[in-house]
């Protein structure tokens, strides 16, 4: 599937948008986000506090017990500041 | 049904002209209220500001917003204009337009529109100073998010 990261989640870890591969095991967006955050340092930087994360599964807003089995794209990012 | 126009750009917008495209050839329309959002220059100290925006979920979120303005209110026209990129101060930033018979259903439908699109909307705000240095991005305000709840515990 392909992660896409916006605002500091992206500066964080350094990309816009790449493709990853979790393991089965990996079912939630919770899952997903303690998955990346151990991918290095700046993916943990991103999620430190995965009270600050908010992520869209296709571009729809999804919380952490969504099921991620059939995503294309997972994105996340901070609470929003538009308007 | 009504249908909304939803636009995500990078140009600006003439607030006056898309109020105009609400209410022309129509003799139905009692009450239009337009609410501007324009970039402040913080007490002189910001240069500009850079919204970044989730192409795509962008127009899907506000279009799903304001299908749901026009869901609890009998609206005659809505339009939403949200802009990305760099905004300098006193640009506008975003634009919601409603035209309805009254205007309370226009007054309620554009402050809910807005409550919702600083909430839902994927739309991130970061600072340039005007001393060159990076002032961050904008963290969000629990006062937004409390303005977007009270619409999901009192509808009307």
């Amino acid at each position: 599937m392909k992660a896409v990261y916006f605002a500091w989640v992206r500066e964080r870890i350094g990309r816009a948008e790449e493709e990853i591969s979790p393991p089965r095991e990996v079912e939630t967006v919770r899952q997903l986000v303690d998955w990346l955050a151990a991918r290095g340092e700046g993916y943990a930087a991103a999620f430190a506090n995965p009270k600050t994360i908010r992520a869209a599964i296709d571009k729809t807003h999804a919380g952490p017990d969504a099921p991620i089995a059939s995503a294309r794209e997972v994105a996340f990012f901070p609470p929003m500041t538009g308007g | 049904m009504t249908s909304p126009t939803v636009r995500v750009q990078a140009e600006g917008f003439d607030p006056a002209k898309e109020e105009a495209l609400l209410t022309q050839g129509r003799r139905d329309v009692g009450a239009v209220v337009a609410f501007t959002g324009l970039c402040r220059d913080e007490d002189g100290s910001l240069v500009a500001l850079e919204l970044e925006h989730y192409p795509g979920m962008a127009e899907d979120e506000i279009s799903r917003v304001a299908q749901e303005a026009l869901s609890r209110w009998p609206l005659i026209g809505l339009t939403v204009i949200h802009r990305h990129g760099l905004i300098r101060p006193g640009e506008p930033i975003v634009l919601v337009v409603t035209a309805a018979r009254h205007r309370g259903e226009a007054f309620a439908a554009a402050e809910f529109m807005m409550d919702y699109l600083k909430t839902r909307a994927p739309f991130w705000k970061k600072e340039r100073r005007i001393d060159g240095s990076d002032g961050g991005w904008v963290a969000a305000k629990k006062e937004d998010d409390a303005a977007a709840a009270r619409w999901s515990s009192d509808p009307e």
